[in-house]
């Protein structure tokens, strides 16, 4: 028992970590789920709808409408991935060749240390969110680990040693790096606005929640959360620009020689990306779990009220899920050129515009309310 | 198409990637586009030569789907070749097999009678319906909306529940015979046809809202691929990628075959020729065959599907052969020995959904061609990607391929 108490301090986080990771994953296959179902509602189809396991897939109406959701469907995905034959060309470099996939997903899941999916009221009476390590620089942790996806996606085109993959890779490394620098300048201005000087959350998401109780700051900051969307979409490689897969021409971008559960991690790393950029602009633009614009925090400070704060925030975020497939599904694929001078040309010029703009602001308010 | 690489690479970096030329050095890289590939619907094979992101040079490869049709047609009856006709264009099949049996009648000087023409005409204008529906939607597709390819795909299915109707096959119709069609229309299918019609103008509006004056679509294809008048003419583009060049030719304006010219309705003609253009050209064909559809129903002539007097080409009726001894013999003569066509030579070509599809035969006389050559449009319309291709950017080729609407299958033959 006190072996128990001695390293319960240690084994907390990892139990916490463990979960989180659970609840994430689960997360992913259940976007891809959602994917395959909204593509299909779109589209005037069904979907997946056949997926039936033992017992639960047939409890009388229960099952029936659970495998017509297609429920079961990721767990059958995901054993498929498992239980394909392992193939590797014989003319890739094993080593980057395998490392390319664990390098995609692990930036994705890593950026989950900092990011708050809700709070709670603490003894003393304090908000405090619900986070693995409450940094004060999280938007930086994750700006800077996120980049670090690029890095699977350029490494797999490379080891594939095979045309198409490689140029997938390289237009992913171009097309992530120009956004980066549109999406940092366009968060600049956010935290300008949520964090006043001297005060304790710097870059903190947390601090940016917080900051949006009376004012979502989507409605107050327009312009920095379209560039914000804008790069984001690129930052996962979504339609309409997903120019590392463009699989008309590219016929499956960096991942064309990767296949089984290679190829699934690259899958989930996507997701992952998506989940984590939703939860993102969740956090910065769409209030995190505050209520709505202009209600003050409705939640309690009892344990209800923390779980709603995270069902809350947790909405919003398959709302931005929905989202991205929904314009998955509508539009087409910038050309590669065409996305270089959206970045270079349109996104990064307003950004800067609109950084010099607000602190333009921010110095007038303050000389004028101090 | 390969004797004329050498010439037109020279004269082709020119425009966009001879600026380029001055600025990048190093090597060029080849790239291996299909013959299995998604951007080529079907099996065409481009080689092409990279500089970065451009295109320098391509050098289409065909015949990967290459049976001999020609040849074939030589050793069976003129009535054996329509399902070989199915296999040309197969997603115009019906537009096929009436081109085929047209130029065998027109062989024959035979008359078909007002109602077979009619049904013609119908099995055309529906062809060139599930044709551009499917063009406009690949289209689509190779652009990135795929939903768009869902949208007019739902409504080809539609399309072949009618002709499954009409012919007894969803896919490889077979329907017509020399001297008119297998079967009358069956009962209330023209009723079934103006639902089609009613259903399919709402998803082309959709269609619209979603491409027509979407920003991205339009930067993706406005421009791009750009044909000049000259060189259309030059290459020998027929159908929709002709017209958008801003060239009004439609055979079924000038040279009305099927009573054409009785039905009111208009040819769209492009300006520029850009990929733009060409889909915008086959989105209206679908409303202009819509309203031909609904005009040809409207007073869809009374009479026989076939031409009755031609005993030496079209097989009697069934009913007929078991009860009388002289139709007994004819059809036993028909389907041993083929239909009767006069010896000479003839050639017919008609405006097919993906350009001007001609047949010309030469005749001995007797049941089977002596020579069959078949125009197929998708040839001569691929003929120009040598010149098109070079200075465009990678991504730009699936829009120009699937702008041309190509189909392999006539292609190679």
């Amino acid at each position: 028992m006190e072996l128990l108490d001695a390293f319960l301090p240690y084994l907390l986080p990892i139990v916490y970590a463990v979960a989180m990771i659970s609840v994430f994953m689960g997360l992913c296959s259940y976007s891809v789920l959602a994917e395959r179902k909204v593509c299909s509602w779109i589209q005037g189809r069904v979907g997946p709808n056949r997926t039936r396991v033992p017992l639960l897939g047939h409890i009388p109406i229960l099952g029936n409408l659970l495998t017509g959701l297609g429920i079961f469907q990721p767990a059958a995905d995901g054993l498929k991935f498992l239980f394909k034959e392992e193939i590797v060309p014989g003319h890739v470099n094993k080593f980057y060749y395998m490392l390319a996939p664990v390098l995609a997903l692990a930036p994705a899941l890593t950026t989950m240390v900092v990011l708050p999916f809700g709070r709670y009221v603490d003894a003393d009476g304090i908000t405090q969110p619900l986070v693995l390590a409450n940094v004060d620089l999280g938007m930086l942790i994750i700006l800077g680990i996120s980049s670090l996806g690029v890095y699977g996606i350029v490494l797999a085109g490379w080891a594939s040693n095979s045309k198409y993959p490689f140029l997938g890779g390289i237009r992913a490394s171009a097309q992530m790096i120009s956004y980066e620098l549109a999406m940092g300048l366009a968060l600049l201005p956010v935290f300008m606005w949520a964090a006043t000087p001297g005060s304790d959350y710097g870059m903190s998401l947390f601090g940016a929640v917080q900051s949006q109780q009376t004012l979502w700051l989507f409605i107050w900051q327009p312009l920095s959360a379209l560039i914000f969307l804008v790069a984001l979409f690129a930052e996962t490689n979504r339609l309409p620009f997903d120019m590392a897969e463009s699989e008309t021409d590219l016929v499956g971008g960096f991942h064309t020689e990767y296949g089984c559960f290679k190829f699934g991690l690259f899958f989930v790393a996507e997701y992952a990306h998506v989940i984590m950029g939703s939860a993102l602009f969740v956090l910065l633009f769409l209030g995190g779990w505050n209520f709505l614009p202009g209600l003050a925090d409705p939640w309690g400070e009892s344990l209800i009220g923390t779980l709603l704060s995270i069902a809350w925030f947790t909405t919003k975020v398959f709302f931005m899920i929905f989202f991205f497939i929904w314009m998955r599904w509508t539009l087409p694929r910038f050309r590669y050129d065409q996305v270089m001078s959206l970045g270079w040309k349109i996104l990064l010029p307003l950004a800067v515009g609109n950084l010099v703009f607000n602190t333009i602001i921010i110095a007038l308010y303050d000389t004028f309310t101090r | 198409m390969a004797t004329t690489t050498k010439e037109v690479s020279i004269g082709d970096l020119g425009a966009r990637s001879s600026a380029h030329e001055t600025e990048l050095q190093g090597e060029t890289m080849a790239l291996n586009v299909g013959p299995s590939h998604p951007t080529t619907h079907g099996v065409l094979r481009l080689k092409m030569q990279l500089d970065g992101d451009v295109v320098k040079s391509c050098d289409p490869v065909l015949g990967y789907l290459h049976r001999g049709d020609e040849k074939i047609a030589e050793n069976m009856t003129y009535n054996q070749f329509v399902p070989y006709t199915d296999r040309l264009d197969y997603l115009a099949p019906l537009a096929n097999n009436v081109a085929y049996a047209m130029a065998v009648e027109k062989l024959a000087k035979l008359e078909v009678p007002e109602r077979c023409e009619a049904i013609r005409v119908l099995c055309c204008e529906l062809a060139r319906v599930s044709s551009h529906l499917l063009g406009v939607g690949v289209y689509g597709m190779d652009a990135g909306a795929w939903t768009v390819f869902m949208y007019t795909f739902t409504e080809r299915e539609k399309l072949y529940t009618l002709f499954e109707e009409l012919t007894g096959a969803r896919f490889t119709t077979s329907y017509t015979r020399i001297g008119g069609v297998a079967r009358d229309i069956p009962d209330g299918w023209l009723g079934r046809v103006l639902e089609f019609c009613k259903g399919v103008l709402p998803v082309l509006d959709q269609v619209d809202k979603l491409l027509t004056r979407n920003r991205i679509f339009m930067d993706r294809t406005v421009g791009i691929g750009a044909i000049s008048k000259e060189d259309a003419i030059a290459y020998g583009l027929t159908g929709p990628n002709l017209r958008a060049c801003g060239i009004d030719l439609d055979l079924r304006k000038d040279k009305p075959y099927l009573g054409y010219e009785k039905f009111d309705f208009e040819v769209p003609v492009g300006t520029t020729g850009d990929c733009y253009d060409r889909y915008l050209m086959r989105a209206e064909e679908i409303r202009q065959s819509v309203s031909i559809i609904r005009q040809c129903i409207d007073q869809f002539p009374e009479g026989s599907y076939y031409a009755e007097d031609a005993k030496k080409i079209f097989a009697p009726q069934k009913a007929k052969v078991l009860t009388s001894m002289e139709e007994l013999i004819q059809n036993f003569m028909i389907v041993t020995e083929g239909p009767q066509i006069p010896a000479g030579e003839v050639y017919f070509e008609a405006e097919n959904p993906k350009g001007a599809l001609g047949f010309f035969i030469v005749s001995k006389g007797g049941g089977v061609p002596y020579r069959l050559k078949i125009r197929g449009p998708s040839f001569c319309n691929l003929s120009i990607l040598d010149k098109l291709i070079p200075g465009h950017y990678l991504t730009d080729i699936t829009v120009i391929l699937g702008s041309l609407d190509f189909v392999m299958g006539e292609c190679d033959r």
